[in-house]
């Protein structure tokens, strides 16, 4: 594993472009050259002590890492059982992990020459993140955004174009997250000399799933200190919530090896797992290949994309990065699903007892560790991450408690 | 012997360049579809390149994108149209390529994809988005079933990758003459033909470019060196524009068919081309 503390350089190595059998790289022969580029570009910055360095420094001076561990004393009071700990991504600067992400694939732009950089975004935090990191870091900057999600998340648009950044309304398809990032792809088939495309999640074609991986495992890493340092253990479970997957990839990976530590991703199971409005990718779906990997993916018997629903804008992706697919085929990940009323409900819960409102996406863990600490014993340990902060959130929740705000 | 592999014979035995039309399949119905390929003549056309509509067809541009929504939207089957097919697959005098996603290919499972397509009477096969490093198993099913797998090349390929492509590409290889997506464009790159040129010489096969090739003087230029010219977008936005104005299937297929024989005769004659 990469380390950011890693001070000297080491001898670059090729990174396999599967897992297990998912992955892969399925994309038009047009893009194949800027793959194998970025892929080459990346093997090298990876074994860059300087590069690291240079991130490092962004993600405590910029970003405000370490983000804290933080003991949720009136949450676990009130569940009664295992303790429960938040991991605070919702306290990075722009409000979520995604920012761990961009910072480093905008650093890895630069490295490469390039000067324009492309994203695709669903809530618009990875948008957001994005063209805060090109911002920050002189690149031009595009995000592409399903003419829905535009409207259903004004004010991200207005942050993004504030940032700098043009937001440009994609009219294709259902006009939501996986119709972005079609476009995304059809911009960069165009302009890879000159252009890299920020993909959002643990997604897409080879290297990019372990480019995002490596990038959030600051997460994983950051736990593993934090939880040792304060109960002189390794947790007995962590709970992430998976849309594409990048927040728990970045919590899981650094504890892969440790049998001890259960691991669980929670998905967005919509109106129920029974109907099909959810986007439960690895509850309900099967192996398929979209946006250029193999992974499963929820699809009709003809490979045609099954529209998916979730409350939470983030969560609303019909496919999955390829390492989950294979954590859960290895059984090493447990994956489960929580509906919207769940999500809404931990929302509001946590919100109430530990004054932190959480983003929808990290609602659904939340919604999972309700279920769960009650059935551990009170020495046991449950950490959540909390991927990001609700405020955007806040005009959705109250339009379906029946209020509107604007 | 397939009648794709047939065909390249003998316009390479003649000489004679030709038009390849891309038409999107089941689009707005598959009977549309088959009035369509049945009035093509297949004296100037190498053959048809048949789309199937996907939900997210990352090459493509918004032309060709509508009319796969479209055609999704109004409960296309790629069943429904294999069957319409297979059924009338006599009166159509023109060699079938389908060109379809993997993403379709890997759900129908390889093998059992290509048989239904073969049995359908699809004469060869276009995946635009699966790599020389992933096609092994797709190019061997091909060479089982008769069913020839073209290949793309793109401006960004490189040599020994290009070589590699172009030796499994059959019975020609697909040159795409622009980075991006299909659509339609003004003008064709400057050192197109010149890169075609290498590309034939290369590879000892037949070449045809597509990629925003969309006017009869494109036509006509590319098959100057090229061996076909591949036009897509251009007659797909007939395809649209009919549907839009509620066109019955008859004067849609008759416009389609019009536009595709004003592309056909720029294809120059045997002894015209260089």
């Amino acid at each position: 594993m990469r380390s950011q503390t890693m001070t000297k350089d080491a001898k670059p190595t090729k990174i396999a472009g599967r897992f297990g059998p998912f992955g892969g790289q399925f994309v038009p022969e047009v893009l194949m050259e800027a793959v194998a580029q970025l892929e080459r570009e990346y093997e090298l910055a990876r074994a860059d002590a300087a590069f690291w360095a240079e991130l490092d420094e962004y993600l405590r001076d910029y970003a405000g890492r370490p983000s804290p561990l933080y003991f949720a004393r009136r949450l676990t009071e009130k569940l009664g059982g295992a303790k429960i700990y938040l991991k605070r991504e919702d306290l990075n600067h722009t409000g979520a992990h995604k920012i761990n992400n961009t910072l480093g694939q905008g650093l890895l732009t630069r490295r490469m020459g390039k000067r324009r950089v492309i994203a695709e975004t669903g809530a618009g935090q990875h948008g957001v993140a994005t063209a805060t990191a090109c911002a920050v870091l002189g690149l031009e900057c595009r995000v592409y955004m399903g003419a829905e999600d535009m409207r259903r998340q004004a004010l991200n648009v207005y942050r993004m174009r504030l940032l700098g950044a043009e937001c440009v309304p994609v009219e294709s398809g259902q006009r939501t997250l996986k119709d972005a990032i079609n476009e995304a792809m059809r911009d960069w088939m165009g302009s890879v000399e000159h252009t890299h495309y920020c993909i959002g999640s643990v997604m897409g074609p080879h290297p990019f799933p372990t480019i995002v991986r490596d990038f959030q495992t600051v997460i994983g890493r950051e736990t593993r200190e934090q939880i040792q340092r304060v109960e002189n253990a390794l947790p007995d479970v962590i709970v992430a919530c998976v849309g594409g997957g990048s927040n728990a990839a970045g919590i899981f990976f650094p504890f892969l090896d440790d049998v001890s530590v259960r691991l669980i991703g929670v998905e967005a199971a919509g109106e129920g797992l029974d109907g099909r409005r959810h986007a439960a990718t690895l509850s309900k779906g099967q192996p398929g290949v979209l946006h250029g990997m193999h992974t499963v993916v929820l699809q009709d018997d003809d490979g045609q994309t099954l529209p998916v629903h979730s409350v939470s804008a983030g969560l609303d992706y019909p496919g999955v990065g390829p390492e989950h697919a294979h954590w859960q085929q290895s059984g090493r990940v447990e994956y489960t699903a929580a509906t919207d009323a769940e999500a809404l409900a931990a929302f509001e819960l946590l919100s109430k007892t530990e004054g932190i409102i959480p983003a929808l996406e990290s609602a659904h863990a939340v919604a999972h560790t309700v279920k769960l600490a009650p059935t551990m014993p009170e020495d046991a340990t449950i950490v959540i991450n909390l991927s990001g902060r609700g405020d955007k959130d806040c005009v959705e929740v109250a339009r379906l408690s029946g209020h509107e705000l604007d | 012997m397939n009648r794709l592999r047939r065909r390249f014979q003998q316009l390479q035995a003649s000489g004679q360049k030709a038009l390849l039309p891309y038409v999107t399949g089941g689009y707005p119905d598959a009977a549309t579809t088959i009035e369509i390929l049945r009035g093509i003549d297949p004296t100037r056309c190498a053959c048809v390149e048949l789309g199937l509509p996907f939900s997210d067809p990352i090459a493509d541009g918004p032309v060709i994108q509508t009319s796969f929504s479209r055609a999704l939207e109004g409960g296309f089957r790629i069943d429904g149209l294999f069957d319409e097919l297979a059924g009338q697959r006599d009166e159509i005098a023109v060699p079938l390529i389908a060109m379809v996603s993997y993403s379709i290919v890997y759900r129908r499972e390889p093998r059992a994809f290509v048989a239904r397509a073969a049995n359908a009477g699809i004469d060869g096969l276009i995946v635009p988005d699966i790599p020389l490093e992933e096609v092994d198993e797709l190019a061997a099913i091909g060479r089982d079933r008769d069913c020839p797998i073209v290949m793309l090349v793109a401006p960004t390929s490189r040599d020994p990758r290009r070589a590699r492509i172009a030796a499994l590409s059959e019975p020609f290889i697909y040159y795409q003459s622009t980075a991006g997506v299909t659509g339609e464009r003004e003008q064709l790159p400057t050192d197109l033909l010149e890169n075609v040129a290498r590309l034939r010489a290369q590879s000892g096969k037949p070449v045809c470019v597509g990629f925003g090739i969309s006017k009869p003087e494109h036509v006509a230029a590319v098959c100057r060196v090229a061996d076909g010219a591949i036009v897509g977008s251009a007659i797909v936005r007939r395809m649209n524009a009919a549907v839009d104005r509620g066109a019955s299937a008859s004067a849609t297929a008759r416009d389609v068919i019009e536009f595709i024989e004003t592309l056909a005769a720029a294809v120059p004659a045997a002894d015209e081309a260089g």
